[in-house]
């Protein structure tokens, strides 16, 4: 086996990975989505966060 | 006029080949950003980005921390704390001056987040591959990195779902500087360490190649980038723990026992789709960008390497500990080191100091696990 053959199972792993996503998560609308640039669009960051402390 | 018989020596993929996975590749960001939105879209990119770099200027976290302590070797040490400094300089006032937009990698100090960044620091060393380091690792089709980040995400899952219970043993507030005394007083600690690095460092520890030079500077630019444009700084381990998370509740698992996952915040990203979080979308970059490097230099060739039945154990388990760990220590070496420190949250400086001292047992421990030449 080779570095190739690894990058193709791990290829092939992430592309699972999206599709079990694409079945089991809400449909996308790309016209709610935030604008480009968190900067300068007066909404407040929510993103998950490693570093971000523990909900109560 | 001269003749050869000779093979021409592979010098990787051709142009056409190159322009046509390039092609493919802005394809995929374009798809994103119409599909779920230009941040998302950008944040891919930026994704690739550090994929690229961390790959193609062959920096990371993990190396330089080994070859400071075996090697006395402050080179790469050190150009990590520059490439922080020159974040700090751009996050600090962007932070004060936007603080309902952005936000810090701001989290509490505490015996499992102590404990957390202990156990990181030995079990990245065990892998050779922090949280960036495990994704670029695997995605340049490095084995011990792809084995290992199946289950780092496994421990990132468990360590979540437990958070609460560890953090109630005992944590304080969160601490985080801000404004121009905490950036000085960031700056300030940065230059003493890299001050410190040297003293112990050989001779010419001071003295950093263009290539570090290089990936200091593009780093530094994307991590900036990133705070702008996802209104928080760059992480990894959340995102590596939702994609189980989504597994678990696919499989019909039920998330409500734990405090960390039935948040109404976590549990809606649970539903949403990965396109639209943050650090999946950075880590499926990173992951992809590695891969196009290694792709690019003609590197997935190489054959990979065989290790014993206990070498595969231990990278299995440090695998769930580097997940699990990271949780408790409310980062890596990128959500609490990297941007902790540059955003000013004082949990990034101890979780250096003992993810270092992590790292040297770390160290001790990998050839007695099969993973090297005994020293």
């Amino acid at each position: 086996m080779t570095r190739g053959h690894v990058g193709l199972l791990l290829a092939l792993g992430m592309l699972g990975l999206m599709a079990l996503d694409f079945t089991q998560s809400r449909s996308l609308n790309p016209y709610t989505a935030p604008p480009m640039l968190a900067l300068g669009s007066g909404l407040a960051a929510t993103g998950g966060h490693c570093a971000a402390p523990p909900p109560k | 006029m001269t003749t050869s018989t000779a093979a021409p020596l592979s010098s990787g993929p051709s142009a056409v080949s190159r322009g046509g996975v390039i092609l493919c590749v802005a394809l995929i960001v374009l798809v994103v950003a119409l599909l779920a939105g230009p941040r998302y879209g950008a944040i891919l990119l930026i994704g690739l980005g550090f994929g690229l770099t961390l790959e193609g200027f062959r920096f990371g976290f993990t190396g330089p921390w080994r070859r400071m302590i075996l090697e006395r070797d402050a080179s790469g040490l050190i150009a990590q704390f520059i490439c922080i400094a020159i974040v700090a300089v751009a996050a600090f006032p962007l932070l004060a001056a936007n603080g309902a937009e952005l936000k810090g990698a701001h989290a509490p100090i505490g015996i499992a987040m102590i404990g957390g960044a202990f156990l990181f620091g030995a079990a990245m060393q065990i892998v050779l591959g922090c949280g960036s380091g495990t994704l670029v690792n695997a995605g340049s089709g490095n084995v011990i990195g792809a084995v290992a980040l199946p289950f780092f995400a496994i421990g990132s899952f468990a360590g979540a779902y437990h958070l609460t219970w560890w953090t109630d043993l005992g944590s304080l507030p969160v601490l985080a500087m801000s404004g121009t005394r905490g950036l000085l007083i960031t700056l300030a600690g940065l230059a003493a360490l890299a001050v410190l690095a040297l003293m112990f460092g050989t001779k010419g520890s001071h003295r950093l190649p263009a290539r570090i030079w290089g990936a200091v500077l593009v780093l530094a630019v994307l991590a900036i980038l990133h705070l702008v444009v996802a209104g928080q700084p760059w992480g990894v381990v959340y995102g590596l723990g939702l994609w189980v998370a989504k597994g678990v509740v696919a499989a019909g698992g039920d998330l409500s026992g734990s405090t960390f996952w039935a948040a109404p915040a976590n549990a809606a990203q649970v539903e949403a789709s990965l396109l639209t979080d943050v650090t999946s979308l950075t880590n499926l970059g990173l992951i992809g960008g590695a891969a196009l490097m290694t792709w690019w230099r003609a590197g997935f060739f190489s054959a990979l390497p065989r290790l014993p039945v206990r070498a595969w154990v231990a990278v299995v388990i440090a695998g769930l500990m580097l997940g699990y760990t990271s949780r408790l220590a409310f980062g890596c070496n990128i959500g609490a080191f990297f941007s902790g420190i540059g955003t000013g949250s004082l949990h990034g400086w101890v979780w250096f100091v003992a993810a270092f001292a992590g790292s040297w047992l770390g160290i001790r421990l990998r050839p007695m696990l099969g993973l090297e030449a005994r020293r």
